[in-house]
Formats: structure tokens, C-alpha cells, sequence
């Protein structure tokens, strides 16, 4: 059962074939056996997931069930759930038992989908290997010296490893597109504004974005059909329909233009990892689509802008965690500072602590402009590179990640080399963009991904994109050792 | 950009983050080469650009002015650090 | 060596919203502690900020009737620092771009001259929760009942010259709110408020001097009483050699001074950005001209229209609308009165003003409704009673015995018009007073007030004034 893709169990759901709860057992008893080494949960919610499993079957028996309805999923620990811990992964929310939904976690119970636990990830979403999590390192199944990427490290991993058939993610600078890539598996964010933000715990607002990890392109529809729309608690939520993602899948690629830009393609990729990307290159071609290089002449700017904007407003949105209201007090604080100073300092991790104080200093007095205001001037030229891009290609490909995945406490102790792996995803967040990585090949045993990058609310196009290449190819049904 | 003891301090207390006298030297590296590596948006001249704060080029929506929350306290309170009377408590505040 | 004070207003008024700025919670006053903090208000992780279409709509008229600017395009900024009853440990304000710029008011001086003042900008803002510094074992109690009522921070130009025009304005502004109905301007609830800049600088010297920043001022009576303090220290200060140093004091109105808030000063660096959970704020032509078009009458229209309809001085109807209540007020009472403005002005604010405060009350407790008060004048009008016995008759409904009528009634002070029953009571007057008689008939003319004022009390007031001046010259005279 956990070998069949989403799509599969829903067929399989709905002729009868097995239960929701049968399934979701199934899913229990494996996450139970397997997730040990791998350390995808921070919290698994077996009672709560059996009960919504029942409940999930009676509603298949009355006839209203959607694809989701009985489906088993892993939700990110940064998306609040209501009764459940929402931990973000830091010692700051160990204790925070989320007295709310987010409007994710509605929108998946609403349709019938069944939530197994909380993944692991990156301390409140920063970092790109899973190593910055109070609750431990994600394992990457694949090869478990190495790490899953990160943040959404625990999402990807778990569906990598078949735990769970299907999970949630988020995306500030490539948290659901890079642990795709070095997991194996398909992961898509979406563009600004199309799922909401309302109770997904914020590390940079102008950035994130949540959205689908699963194995197939036509899975992950499945899940952001379910996941996105309009969401009157968002501003900055978008006001459009939100279309039949399946409908397209199977549009043929004859004549897509596909853009290649230069940046992508230099010195900084892995050889392994060119060869793979342009091989699935090859592959498009084939499918009847024509590859154009383009420019993205300020695609150097990128990770630059990254680190001031993220930070800048990820300073600002982890003051509310101040131990008055929620998360960690400390004990016996002498006064009001002391209190502030503790709580916050033991409470966060050090890359945490890193990224708000890079951010306290570039929005500080004397330096605003220098830092803050120069990015933001950045971060529109890298947004026109795109528009500019657009007018002339239908889709834009490379790598997801320089390098396949790297080997756990490699990058730990260097920020800014850790920074870099990625490259190539920051600049998609920067610009609003829907991207989405989907499994490319293999290099020494390691997964790698093919990076596509689409126009705003183009996602139907990345999936059909991504579904066309699943038909040609079969990385993406590969299981890693250990977990067939 | 070279930053010493001094400044990674005056952040920290900005920040109102409490760090390990001991780690302060690791700070000052790290913050450090991030800065430096910022510092690549020099190599831009953005004269005329202007700032972007958000992708889409979109505007505010305006919410009805209606009540639509209900008392909740008993629910957000229950997991506070430190509650009595209904008050969340802390440390004497000085005027 | 002369100096000229100089002095700046933050007002923070409260708009008069049911739900916050940007949640759905209740700015109702004196709840429960945190029963209307929502989980926007706490600042619980992944909550959003939704901005509320109604603090616009206020904001963009309090512009149009001070003459500002209405921007097409205004941002919501982050102004971030600690402090337990800010629960996201930012303020969500407006800081480059604010909804309002660039207006003025005119303020009308005790000596009767009016003055300018400027009004650089008003912006929109969330307010904080309470720090309640009661006994909590030595600990302070946060209730974020009042976190995120929307504020508008309407900041003016340093164009004032003493703790008078400051007042003067002050009082033009919360006249305005309320006009506007934007604020209910209430005081003591913290619901209009505000920070005064004060320098001096030697008269004749362009460049300002060193201010100092008066937090959180909440009556008239404060505003002059902390700027005159505070201009004393300063002059004070200076004159003896010493430095006006940059910071925020607290106004103590227990000691009538004002005090260093040394605490709240360190090293404020309040990192401003716009913030990203909110996009800017969009106004197009069509709705700041609706906004125009459902503005009410405002005080300097309404003054206008008293004169040309009650036919009352220009002072007079400058009195009567200094504030809508009284305005309202006045206006009720004389329709009530069929009409007859001038006495109901004269009534308004006389009598009745005067009671008011004399016992320290509110327009809105008045024991006297505008009813009550149109119907006595009715009275008047009619001659059921004489201007002096209405005061009699105003007391007692001011002492809750009842209507007009019913005291016209039960104490008998219908006025008495029959010649017959005056001539009588004249006729007895004049009998019992020969000698003044005898000096009347001398040539002693002003005896003829000793015998009306014989005949009133005789009446007990109740004669009607004209008919007893008018029989008393003809029956003197025959």
C-alpha cells in the first residue's frame, strides 16, 4: 500500500480496495518502524489520525468524498493545528500547543484528509539541511550520512522514505523545492499569494509560501488543489480561483518554450548534477519542446538580497515569541530584561539568533538604506530579469541545487556556504514565482532534481510540465535501500 | 563590513537576545562573513529602482467592520508561562 | 532675556470602530482583562493582520476636513521595540507614506484673534494593551483588551507659542472627532490623548531650541498645566546656564511637574519597514469623493448657519458649536421652542451652562433634556411665565420635580395679565405707601421702582412686568 501514489490510494479508496483506516494503520505501523534513524516527526498523532480515519470512511460511505478523503499526510511542524503541538521545531514552541488551525490545516481536514504527525524541519524554517531543528537532524533515506536539505527536511524525507504518501512544506528561499531535490521526490511552491499564510508560523511574510511534497507531479496537484485558494485572514492572499490542477496534466509539450538561462548553467554546478539536468533537458526536447537561453543578469544578486530581506523580516516576526503570552519563560527571571534576554536566547538556536541579528543590524538606524533599501532596489531588478524572461519562454529550467545532497554537519559550522546551496531556488521567492523541483536522476546513489520555474499562477503548466516527464521517466519511482 | 565585541552586543540587546559571553567571538566571524557576503549588492548600481517590498504588484483589501472573534481567554491563557486574574504577568514593569 | 516658547501636538484619538484595526475583536470598553484580545491581538504565531475598511473611511475624512491631503497611496510600517503590552513586539503604524498630509485648522484665540496651525500629518496605528502596575506579588498585569483599537496619531506642526493655543487646538481637534463621529473623544478612557513637543528659544531666534516630549497627556487642564511647567524648567534651565537635553518626560499631575522618563529612552532605534503582512494601502478618486460627499456639517459651516437662521451673533454661534453635543444641544432646544433661537441661545448659554458647571456635569447627564428646556421656553414665549419666574422654573427641573408645566401648575407661577387684578393689587400698593406717594408727586421719579417692585412682591413675581409698568404710569398719573 505505501508504494501506491496518492492518486492510486484515492482509486483504491474509492473501489473499496482497503479503508482509510487500514491505510492509515499502515502508515502508522511504518512511520513506527521506520522513522527511528530518520527522525522525519517531531510529533506523530496516531489517536487523533485513527479517529479522523473513521471518520473519513463514513463519509466515502455517504457518498461525499473528495480525492483527499482518507488520505494520509504529514504536515510540516510550522503550520499550526489546533490541540496539537506546533513547534516550528524550537525549543521556543516546545511547549505550544496551537490554540488554532491554520487555514492549510482546515482546508485538509475540510476535504477529508487524514493528519498523521508534525514533521521535522529546520528551526522555524531556517536552514537548509534539517540541522538547525531542536528535535535533531532529519536523516536523508538515501544515504543516511548525508542530510535531506531543509527546512521542509522531515517532509521530504518522509515521503521519500514512503512513510507517508504525501506531506506539506513551505518555501521562504527553497525549503520545499531543495529537500525535493535531495530527497528524490516532487515538491512545488506556489506563487505568492496562492495558498494562505494565515497560521503558518512566519519566518520572512514577502517570501513564504506553502505547498505540496509527493512523489508525482499529478499527486502534488491532488494536494495544492486541496491546499490553495483565497483566504479573507491573508492580505496577501490572492483573490483568484483556483483551478482543476489535473485538468492540464496531460497536455502535450509540442512547441513549450523552455528557457535555459546562462547563470544556471557555470562553474557552480556539480558535474553529476549538469549531466543528470541536461539529460532530462534531452528528454523535453523529445516531448516536442524547444530549449532557448535566456539571461537572468541579476541572478548574482540573489542570495545577497536573500540574506538582508529574509532576515530583516524574520527579526522582526520572531519578536512576538517573548515569553509573555506563549512558548518559553525562563525560570526566575530578575526582571523585564532578564526575562526578554533569557527566554529568547535559550529559547532559539543559533542560526536563529543569527538570522535576527543580520536582520536587527540592516534595519537599524545608519544602515537601513545600505542594506535593507538596497535589497528591496535588488530584489526588483531580479523580479524584471523574470517578467523580462517570460515575454519570450513559457517555462525556465536548471538545477534545483548546485550538488546533490551534502553530508550532515558539512556546512554547519560555515553559514554562507550553507547559504549558497540555495542558488538557485532564492531568487524564484524573491520574485513571487511558482517553482517546483521533480526527481532528475541520480549521482553516487543521491537523488538529483530538475528545477522548473513557471509565471505567476502558472502552476498548472509546472505540473503538466512535471507530469509529461514522469510518463518518460522513472526516478521518481525509485525507492531507497532499506525501504522497499 | 568588520563588525567587533561591541556592536554584536548592542544588536543582541537590540534583539533583546541573550548570548553566551563565550560565543560572542563566533558571532563576530559569523556576522561577519554574512555581512561581507552581502555586501555583493554594492556591486549593483540601483540609482532610480525603486524598493520592492512584495512580488505582486497588489493593493490592500479592506475588511467589513464587523465583531467576528468571541472571548477565547480560558483557550489562549491555558498554556501561558504565567497567568492570574485573567492577566498574563511579568516581571515589574519601571516607568 | 525674553523667551518664546514652542510647542508641537501628537493627538491620539481613538476611532470609534465596533471591531480593531486589523481583527475582528470587540474595541468595546471595560470588558474582562484579554476577553476582546483575539489571536491577532496576542500576537499568537501565524496570525495576520487584515485591515479594517472603516479606520480608512475615518481617516480619510478627518483629511478632508482639515484640508489635507488624502493619499492615493499610504503603508502600514513596523515600529519595533520590547515592552510586555505590545504583543507582537512591533506597533503596526504608518511611517514614510500616512493616509493624511499636509492640512490645517484655524483656532480662535480668548483675545479673539484666530491662528494657523499647521497639521503635518495623521496616520493610523494600533494601540497597545495595559500594563496594570496594581499588586501582583511585585509583578505587573498585562491585559491586551485595547491592543489593536485603532489610533489616529495626528501630529502638527510646532506653530503654537503657549500652553493657551495649545489647549485652543486641542480643543478644536476632539471638537472636530466628534463632529466627524470618528472618535467619542472620551478622556478618561484614554480614548483621546496626547504628546506635546515643548522648546523655547530667545524671541527673534529662527532656529528651534532642544525639545522635550510630554508622553501621554489625557485632559485640557493637564495639557496647560504640563507645558507651562514645562517651559518654566526649561527657561529656567537655561537661564542658569544649563542644557535642555532631548527626551520624554512624564506630566505628574499629583506635583503639577514633569519628569524624566530616563527608562524608556535608552538607545530607542525603533527599525521601521513596511510591513509585509499588509499591502499599501490603494485609494482611488471615487471613494475619497464619497467620503466628501457624507461628510456632515462641520463647526465652521454650522456657525455660519446659526447666524443666518437664529439670527445670533457670530460670537454667540462660535460658542454654541465649539462642541456637536452643545450644538446639538442648542439646536434641539430651539426646535423645541418653535423655533426662537435667540432664546434659546441666550437660555443654552446662560441658565443652563451655568449649571452645568456648577455641579460638574456632562452635556449628556444633564438632568434638563433640550425637551424640557424648548417646552419651558415655550412658555415664556407664550406669557404663561416672565423671564425671571423661568428660573425659578428651570431650577426646579434641574432638581428633578418634574416638567415645566407641571411646576407652572403646582406652584402656581402662571403670570398674571388680568388689569383688573393688577389694578387692584396697584391700588393697595398705593394705599399702603402714602408717603412715597407724596415724594412721587414731588417729582422723585425714580420712586415709580420702589412701586413695581411692590406690586411683583405682592405677586410673588407673578405679574407680567409690561401690564403692571403700563397701569401703574396710568393710574399715577390721573
Amino acid at each position: 500500500m505505501q508504494h501506491k501514489t496518492l492518486a492510486e490510494l484515492s482509486a483504491g479508496l474509492d473501489s473499496g480496495d482497503y479503508t482509510s483506516e487500514e491505510l492509515t494503520t499502515a502508515c502508522l505501523e511504518r512511520i513506527e518502524r521506520l522513522n527511528g534513524p530518520l527522525n522525519c516527526f517531531i510529533t506523530v498523532t496516531a489517536e487523533e489520525a485513527l479517529a479522523a480515519a473513521r471518520a473519513a470512511d463514513a463519509r466515502r460511505q455517504s457518498g461525499k468524498a473528495g480525492p483527499l478523503t482518507g488520505i494520509p499526510y504529514a504536515h510540516k511542524d510550522i503550520f499550526c493545528t489546533r490541540g496539537v503541538r506546533t513547534s516550528c521545531a524550537s525549543r521556543m514552541l516546545d511547549n505550544f500547543i496551537s490554540p488554532y488551525d491554520a487555514t492549510v490545516t482546515q482546508r485538509l481536514a475540510a476535504a477529508g484528509a487524514v493528519m498523521l504527525g508534525k514533521t521535522n524541519m529546520d528551526e522555524f524554517a531556517m536552514g537548509s539541511s534539517n540541522e538547525t531543528s531542536y528535535y535533531g537532524p532529519v536523516r536523508n533515506p538515501w544515504n543516511q550520512d548525508t542530510v535531506p536539505g531543509g527546512s521542509s527536511g522531515g517532509s521530504a524525507a518522509a515521503v521519500a522514505a514512503r512513510l507517508v504518501p504525501a506531506s506539506t512544506g513551505t518555501d521562504t528561499g527553497g525549503s520545499i523545492r531543495q529537500p525535493a531535490s535531495l530527497c528524490g521526490v516532487t515538491g512545488l511552491k506556489p506563487t505568492y499569494g496562492r495558498v494562505s499564510r494565515y497560521g503558518m508560523i512566519a519566518f520572512a511574510s514577502s517570501l513564504d509560501q506553502g505547498g505540496p511534497i509527493t512523489r508525482t507531479a499529478e499527486d502534488a496537484a491532488l494536494l495544492l488543489e486541496a491546499m490553495a485558494g483565497f483566504d479573507e485572514r491573508d492580505s496577501t492572499s490572492v483573490d483568484q480561483p483556483v483551478e482543476d490542477y489535473r485538468a492540464g496534466l496531460g497536455n502535450s509539450l509540442k512547441g513549450m518554450k523552455i528557457g535555459l538561462p546562462a547563470e544556471y548553467f557555470d562553474g557552480a554546478v556539480d558535474s553529476g548534477v549538469g549531466d543528470a539536468v541536461e539529460q532530462a533537458l534531452e528528454e523535453f526536447r523529445r516531448l516536442g519542446a524547444e530549449t532557448v537561453d535566456i539571461r537572468l543578469p541579476h541572478t548574482y544578486l540573489s542570495v545577497p538580497t536573500y540574506y538582508v530581506v529574509a532576515p530583516a523580516e524574520c527579526s522582526s516576526n520572531l519578536s512576538r515569541f517573548d515569553g509573555v503570552r506563549f512558548g518559553h519563560r525562563c525560570q526566575d527571571p530578575q526582571d523585564l530584561e532578564d526575562m526578554y534576554k533569557r527566554s529568547r536566547g535559550e529559547g532559539f538556536g543559533a542560526e536563529v539568533k543569527r538570522r535576527i541579528m543580520i536582520g536587527t543590524y540592516a534595519l537599524s538606524a545608519g544602515y537601513y538604506d545600505a542594506y535593507y533599501l538596497k535589497a528591496q532596489q535588488a530584489r526588483h531588478l531580479i523580479r524584471d530579469d523574470f517578467r523580462q524572461a517570460f515575454e519570450a519562454v513559457d517555462v525556465i529550467m536548471g538545477p534545483t541545487t548546485p550538488t546533490p545532497a551534502f553530508r550532515l554537519g558539512e556546512k554547519v559550522d560555515d553559514p554562507v556556504t550553507m547559504y549558497l546551496s540555495d542558488v538557485y531556488t532564492i531568487a524564484v521567492n524573491l520574485a513571487g514565482l511558482p517553482g517546483l523541483s521533480v526527481p532528475a536522476g541520480f549521482v553516487d546513489g543521491l537523488p538529483v532534481g530538475l528545477h522548473v520555474i513557471g509565471n505567476y499562477f502558472d502552476e498548472a503548466r509546472l505540473l503538466n510540465v512535471a507530469h509529461q516527464y514522469q510518463q518518460v521517466s522513472d526516478w521518481h519511482t525509485r525507492v531507497p535501500e532499506g525501504f522497499e | 563590513m568588520e563588525l567587533d565585541d561591541a556592536e554584536v552586543k548592542k544588536i543582541a540587546h537590540l534583539a533583546r537576545l541573550g548570548i553566551d559571553p563565550a560565543d560572542i567571538p563566533e558571532y563576530v566571524r559569523n556576522l561577519t562573513d554574512i555581512l561581507s557576503f552581502v555586501e555583493q549588492l554594492n556591486k549593483v548600481d540601483t540609482a532610480g529602482v525603486p524598493p520592492l517590498a512584495h512580488p505582486l504588484d497588489a493593493s490592500q483589501r479592506l475588511r467589513a467592520d464587523v465583531v467576528t472573534e468571541t472571548d477565547q481567554r480560558a483557550e489562549f491563557q491555558s498554556g501561558a508561562p504565567l497567568v492570574e486574574d485573567g492577566l498574563y504577568l511579568v516581571p515589574k514593569v519601571i516607568e | 532675556m525674553e523667551w518664546e516658547p514652542v510647542i508641537g501636538l501628537e493627538i491620539h484619538a481613538q476611532l470609534a470602530t465596533s471591531s480593531k484595526i486589523f481583527s475582528g475583536a470587540s474595541t468595546a470598553f471595560g470588558a474582562q482583562p484579554n476577553t476582546q484580545a483575539c489571536a491577532v491581538d496576542l500576537g499568537l504565531p501565524g496570525v495576520l493582520p487584515v485591515l479594517n475598511r472603516e479606520v480608512i473611511r475615518m481617516a480619510a475624512s478627518f483629511g478632508l476636513a482639515t484640508g489635507s491631503t488624502v493619499s492615493k497611496r499610504s503603508v502600514f510600517a513596523r515600529k519595533n521595540y520590547f515592552y510586555p503590552d505590545l504583543p507582537k513586539g512591533y506597533q503596526i503604524s504608518q511611517y514614510e507614506l500616512p493616509v493624511v498630509q499636509d492640512g490645517e485648522l484655524t483656532i480662535e484665540l480668548e483675545d479673539g484673534t484666530s491662528k494657523r496651525i499647521g497639521i503635518t500629518r495623521a496616520h493610523l496605528e494600533e494601540d497597545a494593551g495595559k500594563s496594570l502596575h496594581e499588586d501582583f506579588h511585585g509583578m505587573t498585569g498585562i491585559d491586551l483588551n485595547r491592543a489593536g483599537t485603532p489610533l489616529l496619531e495626528i501630529v502638527s506642526e510646532p506653530d503654537m507659542r503657549s500652553a493657551k493655543e495649545a489647549v485652543a487646538y486641542m480643543k478644536m481637534i476632539h471638537s472636530l472627532v466628534r463632529y466627524l463621529e470618528i472618535s467619542d473623544g472620551n478622556m478618561q478612557e484614554g480614548s483621546f490623548r496626547c504628546d506635546a513637543n515643548v522648546s523655547v528659544r530667545p524671541v527673534g531666534r529662527e532656529s528651534f531650541g532642544t525639545r522635550a516630549e510630554i508622553k501621554n497627556i489625557n485632559s485640557f487642564r493637564f495639557v496647560e498645566q504640563a507645558i507651562n511647567y514645562e517651559i518654566e524648567r526649561q527657561i529656567l534651565l537655561l537661564e542658569s546656564g544649563g542644557a535642555v537635553i532631548q527626551e520624554t518626560r512624564l506630566f505628574d499631575p499629583d506635583r503639577h511637574e514633569t519628569r524624566s522618563m530616563r527608562s524608556k529612552e535608552e538607545a530607542n532605534d525603533y527599525r521601521y519597514f513596511p510591513d509585509p503582512d499588509l499591502l499599501p494601502v490603494v485609494l482611488d478618486q471615487e471613494f475619497i469623493d464619497g467620503v466628501a460627499a457624507a461628510l456632515p456639517e462641520l463647526p465652521a459651516a454650522r456657525r455660519q448657519r446659526f447666524v443666518d437662521q437664529y439670527g445670533l451673533s457670530d460670537y454667540d454661534a462660535g460658542v454654541l458649536t465649539a462642541s456637536r453635543e452643545f450644538a446639538e444641544f442648542f439646536e434641539a432646544t430651539a426646535r423645541e421652542a418653535g423655533g426662537n433661537g435667540k432664546l434659546a441661545a441666550n437660555w443654552v448659554m446662560g441658565e443652563f451652562t451655568a449649571a452645568l458647571n456648577k455641579g460638574g456635569i456632562d452635556i449628556a447627564d444633564s438632568p434638563v433634556s433640550s425637551g424640557d428646556l424648548g417646552r419651558m421656553l415655550l412658555r415664556i414665549d407664550d406669557g404663561t411665565i416672565s423671564g425671571k419666574i423661568a428660573k425659578q422654573v428651570f431650577e426646579a427641573m434641574w432638581n428633578g420635580e418634574g416638567d415645566a408645566d407641571r411646576i407652572i401648575e403646582e406652584k402656581g407661577l402662571k403670570q398674571i395679565t388680568d388689569p383688573a387684578a393688577i389694578e387692584a393689587v396697584i391700588r393697595e400698593v398705593l394705599e399702603n405707601s402714602p408717603k412715597q406717594l407724596e415724594q412721587y408727586r414731588g417729582g422723585q421719579e425714580k420712586v415709580f421702582g420702589y412701586f413695581v417692585g411692590q406690586v411683583m412682591k405682592a405677586t410673588k413675581g407673578k405679574a407680567n412686568p409690561g401690564e403692571v409698568n403700563a397701569l401703574l404710569k396710568k393710574m399715577l398719573g390721573s
